[in-house]
């Protein structure tokens, strides 16, 4: 193991072996560059930088590629799409839709699909990209999650994280709503519906949103600005101080041999993670561009212009929205009653309530858990989720909670699929919304402490061999080799925290929140697997033989 | 930057900064980090033979790669968009696709493969340092937030202060103004409570226009229906998202009429608004033995018999009914507008 040594390329000492043209070449323009920029500080901080390796560590940087994939393909179908409600009659080269009063805007986007040859691989490129970035992000964070990477100092990257999550819901809502046709139309509808369910002022925001009544002759050009200026710039701010972030902070790493808090272990940035992670851009970029050419994707042409008249069966959003869509699908009936003559919607009111308080709550999660743990320290060693129980549990929780809402927004398509009553599937889905989560979480808690149970017991007594052994005695027993130092180490070097005592403070008093949190941490840490500690191993070693 | 070396001085300098570690528990006896394990050479590492061998394969792919990107030039020539042609959309699409994903998954082949295999592939090692600047660093930060405060006197001088607060607070107020005029000078709720229905229009087919005749709505049948002067109203789209209709004939006996609505409908035949009062899709699922009408979208149901009453589902008003009778000529007309706003609750909705 050596330690990194920085040589920026462009100091290339004069005195080297002969060089060929191509490096001379690089050398001057490095100097150019260099004498109006001093970029060769930069070279000297970052071109040797650490990144750790593991390949859960790639979905970030899935999510960062299928974003330029976003960009590029974005980029082009800008060129021909046309953000425009006005009535035309379709006059392209699709058939079956030849002089249907449609909006520009669909036109254009059949257009795209049928008249300009790459037309439908951008579409259906840039479809197929938004939908892996969100898809990315969401595992990117559920990985931070369960690992705690987003402990001290990294709780700020996690809320730049989390808007960027929001960002992509939007972005991916207002694009798909773009091309005005009859599936996205109807969801325009259910957000406009939504809008007007927010008390006070629902019916003005989609008064104004829409440009007057649904659905208006305004909202794909208002969509559109939003779609490619506001939110991609906003994105690309953030994702520019997610990346600062990381490189202040440095990325975390798993426990290993040698592995410390103090320490990144890796491959540096030139040239092995360059290539790396060049090679991965391609390859992510490769396998988008294989999918839009062999799967189809929103066909617009079968859905037809939008009409608030007709809709088909088994209507679904993208999926990323389900969660919020299968939240207005659990409402029981009832749920709206006027105060003083105004009309309350709770059926409305709640779902968005909830999934908002869901959000906060996943937004908020690293701040509970420092005031929990009351832990001040920097934490650059990624936990094994079986090492922090209940943060897993936790997790098993909200990702129940968000699957249930989730499978909820596809109810009528269960019931359909496996021929059960839509009455029966709801009702289950509301029973499994409350203990869905409660059931995930015991039995995670549960999982996580018999894993750390089996981790302590191998790092003890080493793992069973498979090798029979007859004592002299006839008595058979099964040999355990134990594990040597680097593999035992993995297995031992976790955190470990005990409930909170409360004790009284300089004047004497114990606070309320003080309780609270002593309370709180008892559920967080009262089951608790130690590590195993060297006397324990020493004393092992005794009872074995 | 977090490795701020310009101090010149070792990671290992003491500092007095010791962060709380709450209630972890920092035991003395834990193992110790056994340090680095010893490195495992790879075959290229060892074996020249399978050095180049590699290498060749690296340079493979990369070629591989520009093989794609003439299939890719290729295909868009050799494979146009025939008008009319939906095969050819196809095609195109394609190979197209092919050929760009040959040519970008090629290169990011060889580079991973060029990394693995070739590169140097031990692991480096890079200290960490506290993200927290020196002490000497923030001392120096704080004084500069000093001498800023003394020579503009901004904690001194508290007039000077709070009105420029004031002054920046309201500032955007102009801006929040100018969204007001985003939707016509109208007010939105007389909009929404009244649609295109009125005394005596007919009710038409959806979308051909043509009228219904009381006649042809047979026992059991279901049109979708909107108002006769739809085509000619100056928002058509707007107009058909409040009267969209759904017209179906049962047996009289078998409706349940409320005090009031006697009238509504015509012989067994009934007018529904076809806009779901929970968000606003069209209800347009009938089941014709059960009377019930399904919305797709949040699966709320309705009971024709009962008067739209709801019977499931997140919906909670009955889908308002649009009182009809036939003209001299036997064809089905509107005896009103509807009696109630339709779709979606909204805050102003009963006023």
């Amino acid at each position: 193991m050596s330690t990194s040594t920085t040589t920026p390329p462009s100091t290339r000492p004069a005195n080297d072996p002969p060089v060929g043209r191509g490096m001379r070449f690089t050398g001057w323009a490095a100097n150019y560059i260099d004498e109006r920029t001093s970029l060769s500080g930069m070279v000297k901080e970052l071109g040797r930088k650490i990144f750790p390796d593991h390949w859960s560590f790639m979905l970030g940087e899935v999510a960062l590629y299928s974003f330029v994939v976003i960009l590029l393909s974005g980029t082009f179908l800008t060129f021909f799409f046309q953000a425009s409600m006005a009535e035309v009659e379709y006059e392209g080269s699709y058939v079956p839709l030849k002089g249907v009063e449609m909006s520009v805007a669909m036109a254009s986007t059949l257009d795209i699909s049928f008249d300009v040859r790459g037309g439908l691989l951008m579409r259906q490129l840039h479809h197929w990209a938004a939908l892996l970035f969100i898809a990315s992000i969401g595992l990117h964070m559920l990985r931070v999650f369960f690992t705690g990477a987003f402990r001290k100092p990294r709780e700020i990257n996690w809320v730049v994280g989390f808007v960027l999550f929001i960002l992509a819901l939007a972005e991916g809502f207002t694009g798909y709503s773009l091309p005005d046709d009859l599936l996205s139309g109807n969801g325009l509808r259910i957000i406009d519906g939504m809008v007007k369910g927010i008390p006070v002022i629902g019916t003005w925001i989609s008064y104004l949103l829409f440009g007057g009544e649904f659905p208006g002759t305004d909202i794909v050009g208002r969509l559109y600005t939003l779609h490619i200026l506001l939110l991609p710039a906003i994105v690309v701010a953030a994702i520019g101080v997610h990346m600062v972030l990381l490189i202040v902070n440095k990325h975390t790493q798993f426990a290993g041999p040698g592995r410390t808090n103090d320490n990144v272990v890796g491959v540096p940035i030139m040239p092995v993670f360059a290539a790396k992670a060049g090679g991965f851009f391609f390859i992510v970029f490769g396998v988008l561009v294989l999918i839009a050419s062999l799967v189809q994707i929103n066909p617009i042409w079968v859905y037809g212009p939008y009409d608030p008249s007709p809709v088909s069966a088994g209507t679904q959003p993208d999926w990323y929205i389900g969660f919020a869509d299968g939240a207005l699908r659990l409402v029981p009936p009832g749920w709206e009653f006027e105060l003083l003559g105004f009309t309350v919607s709770m059926n409305i009111l709640v779902p968005i309530v909830v999934l908002g308080l869901f959000i906060v709550v996943v937004m908020l999660y690293p701040f509970f858990e420092a005031w929990v743990t009351g832990d001040k320290r920097e934490h650059h060693i990624a936990d094994r989720p079986r090492n922090a129980p209940m943060r897993t549990a936790i997790g098993a929780a909200g990702v129940t909670f968000y699957s249930v809402l989730f499978f909820a927004a596809s109810s009528d398509l269960i019931a359909t699929h496996f021929r059960l009553s839509i009455e029966w599937v709801t009702h289950v889905l509301q029973a499994l919304l409350f203990i869905g989560p409660i059931l995930a979480g015991v039995i995670t808690h549960r999982i996580c402490i018999a894993l750390q149970k089996k981790d302590r017991e191998i790092a003890l007594h080493g793992f069973e061999s498979g090798r029979i052994v007859r004592l002299p005695g006839g008595e058979y027993i099964e040999v355990h080799e134990q594990l040597d130092d680097y593999e035992r180490w993995k297995l031992v070097s976790y955190e470990d925290y005990k409930p909170l005592m409360v004790r009284p403070d300089a004047r004497g008093r114990i606070s309320p929140l003080e309780r609270v949190r002593a309370v709180v941490s008892r559920a967080f840490f009262e089951d608790r697997i130690t590590p195993v500690t060297r006397t324990e191993i020493e004393a092992a070693k005794h009872d074995s033989h | 930057m977090a490795n701020d070396t310009d101090t010149g001085t070792p990671s290992t300098a003491v500092e007095p900064y010791a962060p709380s570690a709450g209630i972890a528990v920092v035991n003395d006896d834990a193992i110790p980090n056994p340090g680095f394990p010893p490195e495992r050479p790879r075959v290229t590492d060892l074996d020249p033979a399978v050095e180049q061998q590699q290498e060749r394969r690296v340079a493979a792919w990369f070629l591989l790669s520009i093989v794609g990107t003439v299939v890719a030039i290729v295909a868009y020539i050799v494979f146009p968009i025939t008008p009319g042609d939906q095969g050819s959309v196809r095609l195109n699409n394609l190979f197209l696709g092919l050929g760009i994903a040959l040519a970008l998954l090629s290169i990011g082949l060889g580079a991973v493969h060029w990394s693995k295999s070739l590169m140097e592939g031990h692991d480096l090692v890079e200290l960490r340092h506290g993200t927290r600047g020196s002490d000497a660093t923030r001392a120096k930060a704080v004084e500069v937030f000093q001498l800023g405060n003394k020579e503009s006197g901004f904690t001194r001088r508290k007039l000077i202060r709070n009105s420029l607060i004031g002054a920046l607070v309201v500032s955007p107020l102009p801006a929040v103004m100018l969204f007001r005029d985003l939707a016509p000078a109208e007010d939105p709720v007389g909009l929404l409570k009244h649609t295109l229905w009125e005394e005596g229009t007919r009710l038409t087919k959806d979308p051909t226009g043509v009228p219904i005749r009381a006649a042809d709505v047979t026992l059991g049948s279901v049109f979708h229906v909107i108002p006769e002067n739809l085509a000619e109203s100056e928002h058509p789209l707007e107009e058909k998202a409040k009267a969209a209709v759904l017209l179906m004939r049962l047996d009289p006996e078998q409706l349940q009429i409320s005090a009031g609505r006697e009238d509504w409908h015509y012989d067994g035949i009934v007018a529904y608004s076809k806009i779901c009062t929970h968000v606003g899709c069209p209800v347009a699922l009938y089941e014709q033995h059960t009377h019930h009408l399904l919305c797709p979208c949040h699966q709320s149901q309705f009971d024709i018999t009962r008067e739209a009453a709801v019977i499931f589902g997140p919906a909670k008003r009955p889908l308002p009914q649009l009182p009809i009778t036939v003209d001299d000529e036997g064809y089905l007309v509107a005896r009103s507008d509807f009696n109630e706003p339709v779709g979606p609750s909204f805050w102003e909705r009963s006023l």
